[in-house]
Order: structure tokens, then C-alpha cells, then sequence
């Protein structure tokens, strides 16, 4: 270890120096962006250009010779017992090669498209008339869909006495040893604190509601998608994953396979959100059909299912009562919540009530209500999203409340400097000063402006490396696991080692989506770039260093004298002395030079660090401002304008996390205005299972979004980046709903903010039962 | 689900069903003659993609998307949802934009196809997709080439096109990483030049 003075602050507002302990085998400090060449320029995408002529792979395009291709057969009840299942004549079908029953006899199915048995076969059409032969005597249950009706005593439970749900959600830790009651799991009350009585007697303001979050399901356009390829000496996927790594390694203990026998590749990859974290039952399914029939087997989901079986953002219902001082000091927040991830458990709300403002007092009861529906996974935000649109809409009563602006109560309670920027940015972006007083605009279009704020957790991923390859030709070849959901992470490795190299991204080959390169960091948690820019720069630092040392007596010098830049290695007191990098590659002892680096801790510690997982000191965020038109005649809602004025280290590449912020917008208005699992609870089905009535943002509901983003250094790793992805989703649809409060003077506490939810909050229509 | 085919529907109603050129969003409309009764086996066709002829043979329930994709390996065309809803399988047919999967591919005839994999004019990319890179008007890219496909023949007959006209083309486009606004901007640009 050695001592290195960091940047810390925010560039433009304040910068001082901060002195870390930093491993030897690392880099020295990063300057601010503006001194760097390529790090935190709007970089082009490195294959942009195979994405728009249609060249780039995905695992829907995998094909393999002999290749089978297998459906999935899939409850059309929301709960049965399976009494007799019998496929003889679906694997005597000419062309079927494989079936896998799923759900014996006596198997119990929880929801409508829970798997029953899955099939591969020559063709698509040959597995799929097979499904239709299989024949299953269902014997039906008692079912409840609604997460209301879920929680009365007299419900239909969804495990029996004796029966336990999987207590697992990816990564995430879910609190074990929890009572189940009925359909009721929890309360989980982790984050409490102080005394919730006193901190409501001491209170001289409270506000008190109760908040509705629906199912969002996930929606990636490139379905969930598998081609698995079993052979005696080994087993190749390629999948449509946000982890190659945890899938191989749930793949070797799923099938008693080494590491060193299962390979996971992916190349492009068409979407996740959180969904596709895991090998999933369908992957499993993909592999025993490959073992058995001794050929590929290529799987991808229907739309339908993605909708029923891949996943959702919980729904919630909340109360929020928050007690404060006439001068805004908060003194307590009690928080209780239901949720219901289906079949499976994680339908909290996250830490976003608990951590983000200051207050003494906090009391939190979160549970769990079984469902007979699809299982929830984390989605973008996950608990937060749906936390911050109860909490954000909250502190803007309590501030209409004690009769001050918003901003002003928030400027009281949040501690966090690089918040309070963003909303002074935000204000000034949005044209704050305008806004008028709730319900003040003339005529049926009411207009209204709104913010909320942001809150994620700065994850790091310590079980994250790269390799960094220099070849005698002058190419050089960044070697990772690591996957690309669409965020750019190829790109931005190959900016680092540009950056480090003295080169320009495109001189910079990189290879991921493959776990024959070093394991990188799941995408997932906002965390891939945070992990693997850091240990990338190492090792590019690291061949910078050996080539240097095999250099510098060409140059009659000190390898310490020389430096890299504008594709040259030069002695640094006299440039015109040195070479080009390619010539000095030339000179290379050996065909090629390796560096691989793993993520180091970050340099300040962590907050938390358990297994793989870290969390840094400090959270990342933002801050969104919208402004909405209400028609008051028909009820519809439209977003004319937001801006979102974020954060997240150092920003890497100012234009792809300007498209990703977008994205997490446009999600956030979808959330907040159109998206919603619709249950049938006469039938348990979803009934909005596909892309016409389960209403996604198009081009029409897309309003202008600006993109602010602040440089925020921290000293903390070789790149001092962290993550966006989440965080531009959280405060979206709180923002929309304190604009449109702003807008009509009522309070909508439930999404999504239909246009019947408006009328009915505004006495055109009676209220929703 | 699995219980019900639309597929086998689709092929059972195909002497009736049908698909003509679209602008804006992508839709259904019945087509006027009545070919003969054929299938359920696959049977050979001819089509013309990319400007070239390609003999293959398409069962007479197998989506024009279907056939790009498989026997004619040009996977470029994506399938989001399978049904008309998200336009990621655009492509043209006589130059203007269809939905490839709610077309048959034994009802193309002798129509023009061009795909994404024939937008390019060999190495000279064509302009939609230089704006599409140089705004980055794609995460995943999923989405992509059934975009740039809508976007470019929009360019095709429209050289000039507003924001509006734009909104208009892409309408009925999904894309869920949220590609829009760079799209609209990269459309502007191109316009522009």
C-alpha cells in the first residue's frame, strides 16, 4: 500500500483533495474528467454498428447443427394438483426426441403458468403439437389472486401447513425465520429504530396515507432465451442472462459439473431489468431436455410467458405515517407495507423510507402475502420504486402541510450535498419559480409541476476481473465474463484501457459474454461498472508497466521516464524521443503480455460487505422534476417534460448514461401512468399477458427528458464509478404524482394514474372499490 | 398458451388472411384474391430478398418472419411478441414497411422483401443507421434494426421529416430499454443533412 491524493467533491461546485491508501499493484488517481482524453467522453458504442445492420448475435439467433427446439406445456389453472399426467403420446410423436415431466403426479401448481412438462423436438411446430398429446387430470384448488383478499383470515392459502416458498431472490437477502400466518409472511422490521411513541408525541404535524403500487412485469424485448448444448466432456449455454458467471456456477452444482466443464456465453443480450439474474427453472429445463436427447436445445419463451413466469415488480400497499416539527425536523417515520411477489417472497419496499432523510424514529413492518401468481424478481428499483412513490408523495404533503415549498422541507431533512446540487439544478432546469399553487391553472388542462428524489445504494461486486492482453501486432484485447444488457459496459472498458494505454477506443478489442475469460460482476444492482472499471484499469495500467520496462532501453531511459499517449510511447521530458505503440509492441519478448485484475476494496472501505457483495460509503441518487398536463375532462395525464439531474461517480461516458436515464425515465412514466398486470379473479389468469393491452411508453408518451449529470469524485477505486441504472428509475413516478397533485389539487395514492384514477380522485366517477 | 394455437388458426384461416403495405403503424388488412387451398406440408417458394431470388420451402402456417430467420438465416429480423404489437420484425415489402410476423410467407409472392441485412449498400451504411450510431438511438438494440427499417423508409419517401412525422413512423415500435428520444433526435439530424 501507498498513500495517493484523490479528487473529492463535485467538479464546478467544490473539489478538495482527500489522501487514500492505494495497493501497489494499482494505478495512481484518476484526474476529473476534464483532464482526461477519453474517460468520461460521449464515446460511440462500440457495436452500434452491428446493432443497426443487424449483424450482432443474440441467443435467439444461436443456431447449432441438430439443434431441437423445445416448449414448455403450463398450468392453465392458478392452483391444482397434478392427479395423472401422461406423455407417451407426446414422445411417440414422430420428431419429439425428449420429455421432461415437470410436475408428477401429486405435483401442486400455484399459478396459472406454472410449468408442467417441457418438450424438444425437431421443429418448434413438432414440440408444441406434442404439448397438446400430453394429457394432465388437474384437480382444482382454492386459489386468491388479489393481494387484499390474500390477506383476510378465511383465504384460500397458497402453501399448506407443512409446505414452505423458496426463499430466494438472486442475490438479495431476504430475512429468514419469518412467521407465515395464512397467505402473510413477516413482519420484517430491519431498520428500525429510536422509539416510534415518542418520535409521534414529540410530533407537532402528521401525516398519515395509504399507497398502492401495481405489477409491473418486465417486459425486455429479446425474450427469456436459452440454447443449451450437452456433451460427455462438457456443457456450452448461451443465454440471455445478466450473469454468465452465476449461471455457470448454478449450472456446475445444478448438474455436479466443475467449472472448468460448463461455459456460458452470451453475445448481445436483449434486455433484463432484473429478470434475467438467474438460470431460472426454464434453463434447467433447457439442459436435462440436451442431456437427454443428446443434442442442442434451443428454448425461448412466448411472450406470454414472459408476462406469467419470468418475474414482476411486486405490487405493494403502504401506509406511510410521518410525524415532524412545525419547522419540517422530522421526528418520526412508521412504515407498514404488504406486498405480494406471487408465489415468492422480496415484495418489500426497500430502504428508501428508512434511509433517506434524517430522522431519530423509524419503525418498519413489511410482510409478504402469498398470491397464485407468478413469482416476483427484483426489477429495476427494486423496493425503492415503489417505496419512493409513497415516501416522495409523503414529504410533499407534510410540506403542503406545514405550508412551505417542497424543496424548502427537503433542504432541511436530506443531509446529502450532491442531492441538495441536484435540486438546485433541477429547480433552475424546470423553471420552479413558475410553479403555481396546487389546482390554480384556468380551464380543463391543468398544468402542474412536480420532483422527487432518488435513492440507491453505490454496489460493488468484489468477485469481478478483467484482462487486459498486449500482442506483438499492437492490438490489444480486454478479456471479460462480464455481459452487455444494452448499457454500453464494452464500450466503457475499452475507454479505460484507451484511456491508460495512450489509444482511442476503437484501437481496443473486447471480448465478454464469456466465461472462459476472467468471472466478471453480474449486471445487475447498478453495479457492473462500479466493479469492473477499476480492476480493468489496473491491468491496462499493469501492461503499461511492462511495456514500459521492455521499452525503455530501446529509448535509453528509465521505464519510469516514458509515457503513453496519442498512440505513442515517448519519453516524457522530450516527446519528439519515443515511438509508436505498435512499433514498441513489436519489440515484445513474447507474442503477447496478460495482466488480469480483480477488484480491489474501495479505498475508503466499505459500508457493508458480505460475500461477492459490497456497498459503499455512500449511496447514489438524483433528483427528477416533471411537469404534466392534466385533462380534467378526460382524465388522461400526459408528461410534457422532465429533467433528471443524477449522479453516480464519475460518469463514464456522459451519452450512454444519457440514453440509460432515459430508459429509466420512460420506465418510470410507464410505471406511473400505463403498466399493470391485470388478474382475472374469477379464472387466476393475467388477462393483459402480452404487448396490446399491457401498455408499454411508445414514441407518443415520450416527453423531452433532460439529462444532468454531476461529477461526483470520491477517491475510491482506480475509476471512482458507480452505477445509474436504478436510480433513474426510483423518483420518476413520484415526481409525475406530486406534479399532477400540483396540477388538480388532489392526491392520486395509487398506480398506475389511469385516467379513471384521475376522474374518480377528482368526483367524476365513483370511487374504485 | 400452449392449449390453443393461434399458429394452426392463422394456418387454417390463410387462404383469407393476407398483409399489404403499411405507414406508420403496423397492422393487419385482408388481402383480395383467393389463392389455391395448399398444406398442411411445407411447400416450395420463391422469394425475393435483399434483391435476391431465394428458393426455399415455408409450411403454410410459417410467418414471413419465421422463413427470414430460419431457412434464410438472415436473423436480423427480431420477434418481440409475435403478434403485430411491437414492430420489432419490420421489414419492407415494395419498399414500405410491414410487421413480418403477422404476414404469411407463402402470401409474399413475388413482392420485393428487404430486410435489415439489406439496408447497407455493401460497406456504405445507409443514413438512418450512421444517425442511429452517431446518436446512439439503441440500448439493446432489440428493437434496432426493426426501427431503423420503419425510420429509413419514412427517410425514403419524406426527406425532410418533422419530429412529427417521425413519432408518426415509429409509433407502433416498442422499445423498453427507452431508445426513443435518441431516435427522434438521430432522425432530426439525418434530415438535416
Amino acid at each position: 500500500m501507498h498513500t495517493e491524493k484523490f479528487p473529492v467533491g463535485i467538479a464546478g461546485v467544490a473539489l478538495t483533495e482527500i489522501e487514500r491508501q492505494v495497493p501497489d499493484d494499482e494505478p495512481p488517481p484518476l484526474p476529473v474528467n476534464d483532464a482526461l482524453r477519453v474517460i468520461g467522453k460521449p464515446v460511440p458504442r462500440q457495436d452500434a454498428r452491428a446493432k443497426v445492420t443487424g449483424a450482432v448475435r443474440f441467443t435467439v439467433d444461436v443456431k447449432l447443427p441438430g439443434m431441437l427446439h423445445a416448449r414448455i406445456l403450463r398450468s392453465p389453472l392458478p392452483h391444482a394438483r397434478v392427479q395423472a399426467i401422461d406423455a407417451d403420446a407426446a414422445a411417440r410423436q414422430p420428431g419429439v426426441r425428449a420429455v421432461l415431466l415437470v410436475a408428477p403426479k401429486d405435483a401442486v401448481l400455484r399459478y396459472v403458468g406454472a410449468p408442467v412438462a417441457a418438450v424438444a423436438a425437431t421443429t418448434a411446430g413438432i414440440a408444441e403439437t406434442a404439448l397438446r398429446l400430453i394429457h394432465v387430470d388437474y384437480a382444482p384448488l382454492p386459489f386468491i389472486v388479489d393481494l387484499d383478499a390474500a390477506r383476510r383470515p378465511n383465504a384460500p392459502t397458497v402453501y399448506q401447513h407443512g409446505e414452505s416458498p423458496q426463499l430466494a431472490v438472486a442475490e438479495i437477502p431476504i430475512a429468514q425465520n419469518l412467521a407465515i400466518t395464512g397467505n402473510i409472511r413477516g413482519p420484517e422490521t430491519q431498520g428500525s429504530r429510536g422509539d416510534i411513541e415518542q418520535g409521534f408525541a414529540r410530533a407537532e404535524i402528521v401525516v398519515d396515507g395509504e399507497y398502492r403500487t401495481q405489477t409491473q412485469t418486465h417486459c425486455c424485448m429479446e425474450p427469456h432465451a436459452i440454447v443449451a448444448d450437452w456433451r460427455p466432456d462438457g456443457l456450452t449455454v448461451w443465454m440471455s442472462t445478466q450473469f454468465t458467471a452465476g449461471v455457470r456456477r448454478e449450472l456446475a452444482e445444478s448438474f455436479g459439473l466443475k467449472l472448468s466443464q460448463v461455459r456460458v456465453k452470451v453475445a448481445a443480450m436483449g434486455g433484463g431489468f432484473g429478470s434475467k439474474s438467474q438460470l431460472g427453472a426454464y434453463g434447467r429445463f433447457a439442459v436435462m431436455l440436451s442431456r437427454e436427447a443428446r443434442a442442442p436445445v434451443r428454448l425461448v419463451l412466448e411472450r406470454d410467458e414472459e408476462h406469467l413466469d419470468t418475474g414482476n415488480r411486486p405490487a405493494t400497499w403502504q401506509r406511510l405515517r410521518i410525524g415532524a416539527l412545525r419547522d419540517g425536523t422530522l421526528t418520526a417515520i412508521s412504515l407498514q407495507e404488504f406486498g405480494t411477489a406471487g408465489v415468492g417472497v422480496g415484495a418489500g419496499v426497500g430502504n428508501f423510507a428508512q434511509a433517506l432523510y434524517t430522522c431519530p424514529n423509524f419503525s418498519a413492518a413489511q410482510n409478504d402475502v402469498f398470491i397464485n401468481a407468478g413469482r416476483g424478481s427484483p426489477m429495476r428499483g427494486p423496493g425503492n420504486t415503489p417505496g419512493a412513490f409513497a415516501m416522495e408523495q409523503a414529504i410533499d404533503e407534510l410540506a403542503d402541510k406545514i405550508g412551505i415549498d417542497p424543496l424548502a422541507l427537503r433542504e432541511r431533512i436530506d443531509p446529502s450535498p450532491v442531492r441538495r446540487e441536484e435540486r438546485r439544478i433541477g429547480a433552475e432546469r424546470i423553471g420552479w419559480e413558475q410553479r403555481h399553487k396546487p389546482d390554480a391553472g384556468a380551464g380543463p388542462i391543468k398544468r402542474g409541476i412536480g420532483m422527487a428524489q432518488s435513492l440507491w445504494g453505490a454496489n460493488v461486486y468484489t468477485n469481478a476481473a478483467c484482462e487486459v492482453r498486449l500482442q506483438r501486432d499492437g492490438s490489444v484485447l480486454v478479456l471479460s465474463s462480464v455481459q452487455d444488457l444494452g448499457t454500453g459496459i464494452g464500450t466503457i472498458l475499452a475507454q479505460v484501457v484507451a484511456e491508460e494505454l495512450g489509444l482511442q477506443p476503437n484501437d481496443i478489442t473486447v471480448h465478454i459474454g464469456d466465461t472462459d475469460f476472467p468471472a466478471g460482476p453480474p449486471s445487475w444492482g447498478s453495479q457492473t461498472t462500479a466493479s469492473l472499471t477499476p480492476p480493468t484499469r489496473s491491468a491496462a495500467w499493469q501492461i503499461r508497466q511492462m511495456l514500459f520496462r521492455q521499452v525503455a532501453p530501446r529509448l535509453g531511459v528509465a521505464p519510469e521516464q516514458l509515457i503513453a499517449q496519442d498512440g505513442r510511447i515517448a519519453v516524457r521530458d522530450d516527446i519528439s524521443r519515443g515511438m509508436s505503440f505498435r512499433e514498441a509492441a513489436t519489440g515484445l519478448r513474447t507474442d503477447a503480455i496478460s495482466a488480469t485484475s480483480a477488484r480491489s476494496d474501495d479505498y475508503g472501505g466499505f459500508r457493508r460487505h458480505a460475500g461477492d457483495s459490497a456497498g459503499a460509503q455512500s449511496d447514489i441518487g438524483g433528483v427528477q422534476f416533471a411537469a404534466v398536463a392534466v385533462d380534467t375532462e378526460t382524465g388522461a395525464i400526459r408528461v410534457e417534460r422532465v429533467v433528471a439531474v443524477h449522479d453516480c461517480g464519475r460518469p463514464m461516458n456522459p451519452r450512454l448514461i444519457e440514453s440509460q436515464v432515459q430508459g429509466g425515465v420512460l420506465m418510470g412514466i410507464g410505471y406511473a401512468l400505463l403498466e399493470q398486470r391485470i388478474m382475472d379473479q374469477h379464472t387466476g389468469h393475467m388477462v393483459n399477458a402480452n404487448f396490446e393491452q399491457y401498455k408499454l411508453v411508445g414514441v407518443r408518451e415520450t416527453p423531452p427528458i433532460e439529462v444532468v449529470l454531476l461529477e461526483n469524485y470520491q477517491g475510491q477505486s482506480a475509476t471512482d464509478a458507480y452505477g445509474i441504472a436504478e436510480p433513474s428509475n426510483i423518483a420518476t413516478a413520484p415526481a409525475i404524482a406530486n406534479a399532477v397533485f400540483n396540477a388538480i389539487g388532489v392526491r392520486l395514492r395509487e398506480l398506475p394514474m389511469t385516467p379513471s384514477a384521475v376522474l374518480a380522485a377528482l368526483g367524476k366517477l365513483p370511487l374504485r372499490s | 398458451m400452449t392449449a390453443v394455437s393461434r399458429r394452426l388458426f392463422l394456418g387454417g384461416a390463410s387462404v383469407a388472411a393476407g398483409s399489404v403495405a403499411l405507414i406508420g403503424e403496423t397492422r393487419p388488412v385482408a388481402a383480395a384474391d383467393e389463392p389455391p387451398i395448399v398444406g398442411p406440408m411445407p411447400l416450395p417458394i420463391t422469394l425475393t430478398v435483399n434483391g435476391v431470388a431465394r428458393d426455399t420451402s415455408a409450411a403454410p402456417n410459417a410467418t414471413l418472419a419465421e422463413v427470414l430467420r430460419g431457412p434464410l438465416d438472415l436473423t436480423g429480423t427480431k420477434i418481440g411478441c409475435d403478434r403485430g404489437a411491437c414492430s420489432a420484425c419490420t421489414v419492407w415489402l415494395d419498399g414500405a414497411p410491414v410487421a413480418s410476423c403477422m404476414m404469411l410467407a407463402i402470401d409474399v409472392g413475388g413482392r420485393a422483401v428487404t430486410t435489415i441485412e439489406g439496408l447497407a449498400k455493401g460497406d456504405t451504411l445507409h443514413p438512418v443507421q450512421e444517425a442511429f450510431i452517431a446518436h446512439d438511438a439503441m440500448q439493446c438494440g432489440y428493437c434496432t434494426p426493426g426501427m431503423v427499417m420503419s425510420c429509413a423508409a419514412l427517410l425514403e419517401r419524406m426527406p425532410q421529416p418533422t419530429a412529427e412525422d417521425v413519432k408518426t413512423a415509429i409509433s407502433g415500435h416498442v422499445c423498453r430499454c427507452g431508445s426513443y428520444p435518441h431516435v427522434v433526435e438521430a432522425m432530426l439530424s439525418v434530415g438535416k443533412s
